[in-house]
């Protein structure tokens, strides 16, 4: 028979266990948001391939034809963007649904136990299936342009589980502090605005590869260097990405990351008490 | 049978001193709250002005204090004690969802709490994926959800309604959904948490019902409620707790009996000097609730002789709004003995009263509470002032030597004759 035991603070042994048998509420969870998501529209899940296509058209309009940015690169601008489009959108759609995770549960947070970490975690799944239907979308259009995927493409998981973890952990941050003091759910957008403009997406990065900065540049933004690595497992012969700009990333990501979980798991137990 | 009495003897929840304290902050001066602006420009200004947290007092409030007790499996316990004992409290420490500031609990067994009917219903989800969705989230698995499918469907009998969002349910099918899932959870322990408020009569008969066979089955059962009758019918232990400590835990009978008589220590009146103070909202609050007995020479306390008046002054803060009152008299276990109600009159700002009598020889001995409604346009209320007063009526008896309780609630002096029709000679 199953054995419980409740003490104040007690960092419970069995809370990565606990994670594992609340496996199937995880899927359900994700299942749910996936489900409400495309509740009551018309085309369904088409949405998640219309949604990338306009986007990019619309930066390909106003970055390529309007603004004429300078390319400095020796890759079509449109490339350039749809590849950044894609990633971005995963890694900024993950950061807001992780933030909102424990907010937007409010009601199971208050009336029924599981480990908490579950919310952030199943919040991912949309993102997720979105970037899937995109990068769908995403590799006929490269074959078509003529930079059909070389064997890289084989590294674009490592590439995604690398977003996937500082968008989670960053947003893992945020949900805690959301939880008390509601002005974190107001810096979230703030941060995917300004970050798309900070970050490689819509530029190639050899234009600020030239500059004097660059070198601190590439320390102080982690997510340059997983936005070239994506883009170097898709478009052959991409040489503007040098592995050693994503050691910056790693260590990054491994410190947020942990970080992150540990400080959910010292605020977790007292959400009941704020939210 | 052996093995029956054997479980029957285990301690499935064992509690040591368990407390939870909650710190409300003061703030006195500028200093207002603790959102993160209040404290990072607090933090701000006391850098330049010197003014110290002083100013910020914490008050520890203990909603759990040093509550320890055993529960044995199969046990039916029924946790009574007015608002704020702490109830909801310990059960939220009991299901893991808050964590206690001191203290142990070991339990055995599976839990399942059910705070509220349909925990985490997604109002765009259809019933069926609903009944998915809230099985897991109250920790069942996906097979025996499947396995119970029909007969959840069965029990809540929205079987046409399946594929439906449930933001189209009624709010009765709601409900029956909810609880009909929960109803099939097969969990060793079992805390239910006032789910009974809600539903018609019937549907509440049901719920018992169903927790009442899940507990012969060998299940522990936890049970907070205001019915005091529902707690007697279904429970075989009851827990009283006030104020956060418990008071006596036993025999159901005996800890009602305990809890009826601590609630009865009460004043004929209560007043309050200013609206801030009186309970109510911003559009009304009660300035007073008092009883003006007419005592018979020599009475001290109301008996079932006595006449008296119910007197209500209340804040009216509403322009010109045509308000009348709906009074409950209710009896301690939460029955309604009668409801009155006074003409609805257009009132202005200010104090408004009302006053009425209840005859003598009409009320049975016991203890009473008076809730009232003020009800705005005769329809919409606009507070419901729970339990304004409670009251004890004293027995008064004479030319009988029987002196149990007097059944019922009502005890009219109603002309009885009895007579002898006809003499029989008796041989």
């Amino acid at each position: 028979m199953q054995e419980t035991v409740i003490e104040a603070g007690r960092s419970e042994k069995y809370y990565w266990q606990d994670l594992w048998k609340f496996k199937e509420l995880l899927f359900i969870l994700a299942l749910r948001d996936i489900t409400v998501k495309y509740k009551q529209t018309f085309v369904g899940v088409a949405w998640a391939i219309f949604r990338p296509v306009l986007t990019v058209s619309v930066f390909v309009f106003a970055f390529d034809k309007v603004a004429k940015i300078e390319n400095k690169s020796d890759i079509p601008l449109q490339i350039i963007i749809f590849t950044g489009v894609i990633f971005w959108n995963f890694f900024a759609m993950s950061f807001q649904q992780v933030s909102n995770s424990i907010t937007g549960n409010a009601n199971l947070v208050s009336k029924v136990y599981f480990p908490r970490l579950l919310m952030p975690i199943s919040s991912v799944a949309v993102p997720l299936l979105d970037f899937l239907v995109g990068f769908a979308v995403m590799i006929p259009f490269l074959i078509y342009k003529g930079y059909p995927p070389t064997v890289h493409i084989l590294f674009v998981p490592f590439f995604l589980l690398l977003s996937f973890f500082a968008s989670f952990s960053l947003g893992v941050i945020f949900a805690s502090l959301n939880v008390q003091y509601r002005d974190f759910q107001q810096i979230v957008p703030l941060i995917v605005q300004y970050g798309f403009f900070v970050c490689p997406i819509a530029y190639p990065i050899a234009t600020i590869q030239e500059l004097s900065w660059y070198p601190i540049y590439q320390w102080i933004n982690p997510l340059a260097g997983i936005i070239e690595g994506f883009r170097w497992c898709l478009i052959p012969n991409y040489h503007y990405f040098q592995w050693d700009t994503i050691i910056p990333s790693v260590v990054f990501v491994t410190t947020t990351t942990i970080l992150s979980v540990v400080f959910f798991r010292k605020k977790e137990n007292s959400f009941v008490d704020y939210i | 049978m052996e093995w029956n009495t054997l479980l029957l003897k285990m301690t499935v929840i064992e509690a040591e001193n368990i407390s939870k304290r909650y710190i409300i902050d003061h703030i006195k001066g500028n200093a207002k709250g603790n959102t993160l602006r209040e404290i990072v420009t607090d933090n701000v200004k006391n850098l330049f002005t010197k003014k110290n947290r002083e100013e910020v007092s914490h008050e520890d409030f203990w909603a759990l204090k040093d509550v320890s007790f055993k529960i044995e499996q199969g046990d039916r316990v029924g946790i009574i004690g007015s608002n704020g004992a702490g109830k909801s409290t310990l059960l939220k420490v009991l299901s893991r969802i808050t964590e206690p500031t001191h203290g142990k609990i070991n339990i055995k067994g599976r839990v399942a709490s059910l705070l509220e009917v349909g925990t985490g219903f997604h109002p765009e989800l259809s019933g069926r994926e609903n009944i998915f969705l809230n099985g897991a989230i109250l920790g069942m698995k996906r097979q025996d959800i499947k396995n119970q499918f029909d007969a959840i469907v069965d029990f809540a009998g929205v079987e046409q309604f399946l594929d439906t969002p449930v933001k189209r349910y009624s709010s009765g099918m709601y409900v029956r959904l909810g609880f009909a899932i929960s109803a099939h959870l097969e969990p060793e322990i079992l805390i239910v948490d006032e789910v009974l408020a809600v539903g018609d009569a019937d549907f509440q008969r049901k719920c018992l019902g169903k927790m009442k066979d899940a507990s012969t089955s060998g299940r522990t059962i936890l049970f907070v409620s205001h019915n005091l009758t529902a707690v007697q019918g279904l429970c075989n232990k009851g827990m009283f707790m006030k104020k956060g400590q418990l008071i006596e835990m036993g025999e159901t009978n005996q800890v009602l009996a305990t809890y009826l008589s601590h609630v009865q220590k009460t004043a004929l009146e209560s007043w309050w000097l200013t609206p801030e103070d009186a309970p109510g909202n911003d559009k009304v609050r009660l300035k007073s609730i008092k009883l003006v007995p007419k005592f018979l020479d020599g009475q001290k306390h109301i008996d079932v002789r006595t006449k008296f008046k119910i007197q209500i002054e209340f804040w009216n803060m509403m322009e010109g709004a045509n308000l009348n009152l709906s009074l409950h008299l209710n009896s301690l276990t939460g029955e309604c003995i009668f409801n009155i109600g006074t003409a609805s009159k257009s009132f202005e700002k200010g104090i408004i009263t009302a006053e009425c009598e209840i005859p003598d020889n009409y009320l049975n001995d016991g203890s009473y509470s008076i809730s009232f409604m003020v009800v705005k346009d005769t329809s919409s209320a606009v507070f419901n002032f729970e339990e304004a007063l409670i009251f004890e009526i004293e027995d008064y008896r004479e030319g009988t030597s029987w002196y149990g309780k007097w059944p019922g609630y009502v005890r009219p002096k109603i002309d009885f004759p009895i007579t002898q029709l006809e003499l029989e000679s008796v041989s």
